[in-house]
């Protein structure tokens, strides 16, 4: 009992001394504060568990998917889901007009729509970024310029240029990509260029051109990293943008093209059953639905764990 | 050794204000025809009321601004585009506010090493050993190095800023009001830390500020600025006790003393020195 005793006051002082514990509070590790922080915030973890779990599905729809999307069997239409008094175990969630089975073609949807997203939003974010940054920083001449294009770009109707284009170049998935990347960057521009303006003065940057850094160097290095969480935030926006402009030109015939397994275009080939069998359009409706509420949240949920909290 | 650390030869930087579309533009001569010398281990405290031009002054010194006209020499070699970059090793600023001139993403380890990274100088382990060397000079303690700005107070910053500006062992500091954003105990502890430096380094300093109290403490000569044009400049026994101009004066009889019973300093009326300037 003594020696313990006396081992401990022995040690203690030693160890106070050393580390950051000298100051008697318990000490945090910032990943724990972090990951706090992101338990604590209901929408993000809710709305990560959602696109978390969408994510997975679409990484390992090959093995989840009960049947091959695309084969189809004429005896097999129109089975309704499980909750119908018709439905089977063999088509949990059914199958459309050509007996392709409902939930396999929902799985591969998922790939489809989190593919345009992603890629659609991290175009336009690298147009945007690039244009904005610039505008912001130089100012002047510069910013006269690239702030006439926004403001062109923010007059052109998104929809019906897409619908222009694809109906001049014909729909696909790749097509849907590159016309959405082109199209959705103003937001990405506007906010870069807003945040830019505020830092552009700052002494850090003045300090780091009296060093002599590159004009380059100040960009990528000092000030990008300043800008990056507002822009996190407009790519979870814009993604969910593209996902449901994807939808919508699918819908209209113009964006991907069957037999790929759009949600958007579930929708389209479902709305002549609408009364009839309305889990046919209910179904990838739905699913949409959350997928983009979950990546608002997510984008909510990101805004509200970058605000300054000390660390600004 | 250079005869001068700092020359700045009728340095002038003026600004076009436009007032709209009919009326013609007018001149504003935020520094208007500066020369001043500042021979090497000096201390030169720049003083002068808000908006007089100091700190364009020190933006030019520091080539962020273009002069309109006339030229800087550090260390005799004139500024330009050209030398800029081997200058930043002789010359470098500690700014105002050290809540803006750090990076906020960036460590404090990040931010001392940046000027050893882009000026590339030493290996990885030797800049590593100057920035905890430097760190220790200015009386940071180590295990702050790896933390973010952010969760540093005021003087750590500063003393951050101070340890990035001294890492490429520069021979001349340009001081913006490096302590008016700190509160006053903390100025103290600053003021000391650059006090000690100087004597440690052998720097020279720059010293712009607007409390007359802290330049009577630390500088060697003042120069007195009013309305971009300096208007006495002298030892500091000279400025201090025997002041000419009728500006400096006036200066010097606005600052407020500690002593409460002596209530608020009166203030002479500037048509004394508006247009003697």
């Amino acid at each position: 009992m003594s020696q313990t005793l006396s081992n401990s006051t022995s040690s203690s002082p030693v160890s106070a001394l050393s580390g950051p514990e000298a100051s008697g509070l318990p000490v945090v590790p910032e990943w724990r504060r972090a990951l706090n922080k992101f338990l604590g915030h209901r929408g993000l973890f809710i709305g990560s568990v959602i696109l978390g779990v969408i994510v997975l599905a679409a990484i390992f729809a090959p093995w989840l998917a009960p049947h091959d999307p695309y084969v189809q069997n004429i005896s097999q239409r129109m089975i309704p889901p499980i909750w119908h008094e018709k439905g089977t175990w063999e088509h949990i969630l059914g199958t459309d007009k050509l007996g392709r089975d409902y939930l396999s073609r929902l799985l591969y949807g998922a790939r489809i729509s989190l593919t345009i997203g992603l890629t659609a939003a991290l175009i336009s974010g690298v147009i945007g970024t690039t244009l904005g940054v610039l505008a912001g920083y130089f100012g002047g001449r510069t910013d006269a310029v690239i702030s006439y294009i926004i403001t062109t770009r923010l007059a052109l109707p998104v929809l019906l240029v897409a619908l222009a284009m694809a109906a001049l170049v014909g729909g696909s998935l790749e097509m849907v990509i590159i016309l959405l990347g082109l199209l959705l960057w103003d937001r990405f521009a506007v906010v870069a260029r807003s945040t830019t303006q505020q830092l552009r003065d700052a002494e850090f940057i003045a300090s780091a051109k009296v060093l002599g850094a590159s004009t380059s160097y100040i960009l990528i290095r000092e000030l990008l990293p300043n800008i990056l969480s507002a822009l996190i935030v407009v790519i979870t926006l814009e993604m969910a943008h593209a996902i449901l402009l994807e939808a919508t030109l699918s819908f209209l015939g113009l964006g991907v093209q069957p037999p790929l397994p759009s949600w958007g275009l579930m929708v389209s080939e479902g709305k002549a059953y609408m009364f009839f069998q309305p889990w046919v359009i209910a179904i990838p409706g739905i699913t949409l639905m959350i997928l983009v509420l979950a990546i608002n949240l997510v984008g909510d949920g990101l805004r509200d764990m970058n605000a300054p909290e000390g660390r600004n | 050794m250079p005869q001068y650390a700092l020359e700045l030869c009728d340095l002038s930087r003026h600004f076009q204000l436009k007032n709209g579309v009919f009326s013609a533009p007018t001149t504003l001569k935020a520094v208007d025809g500066v020369s001043l010398r500042i021979p090497p281990g000096e201390t030169l405290g720049l003083v002068g009321e808000s908006g007089c031009g100091k700190s364009t002054l020190a933006k030019m010194i520091l080539g962020l601004l273009p002069p309109t006209d006339g030229s800087v020499l550090v260390n005799d070699q004139v500024i330009s585009n050209g030398n800029r970059f081997a200058l930043a090793k002789q010359l470098q600023p500690i700014f105002q506010d050290p809540y803006s001139s750090l990076n906020p993403r960036k460590t404090i380890r990040q931010i001392i090493s940046l000027p050893l990274q882009l000026h590339k100088v030493g290996d990885k382990r030797s800049q590593q050993a100057s920035v905890k060397q430097m760190s220790d000079l200015v009386g940071l303690p180590e295990r702050l190095l790896d933390q973010y700005p952010g969760q540093l107070s005021g003087g750590q910053r500063q003393r951050v800023a101070i340890a990035r500006a001294l890492i490429l062992k520069p021979s001349i500091l340009v001081c913006d009001e490096p302590t008016s954003a700190l509160d006053v105990s903390v100025q103290a502890q600053i003021l000391n830390l650059l006090m000690d430096l100087k004597q440690e380094l052998g720097l020279t300093y720059l010293f712009i500020s607007h409390n007359l109290g802290v330049v009577e403490h630390l500088v060697d000569r003042v120069a007195v600025m009013y309305r971009g044009k300096l208007v006495e400049q002298g030892t500091r026994e000279d400025i201090f006790r025997n002041a000419q101009h009728p500006y400096t004066q006036a200066l010097l009889s606005s600052v407020l003393t500690p002593e409460p019973s002596l209530g608020l300093p009166e203030l002479l009326d500037d048509s004394a020195w508006a247009n003697a300037s």
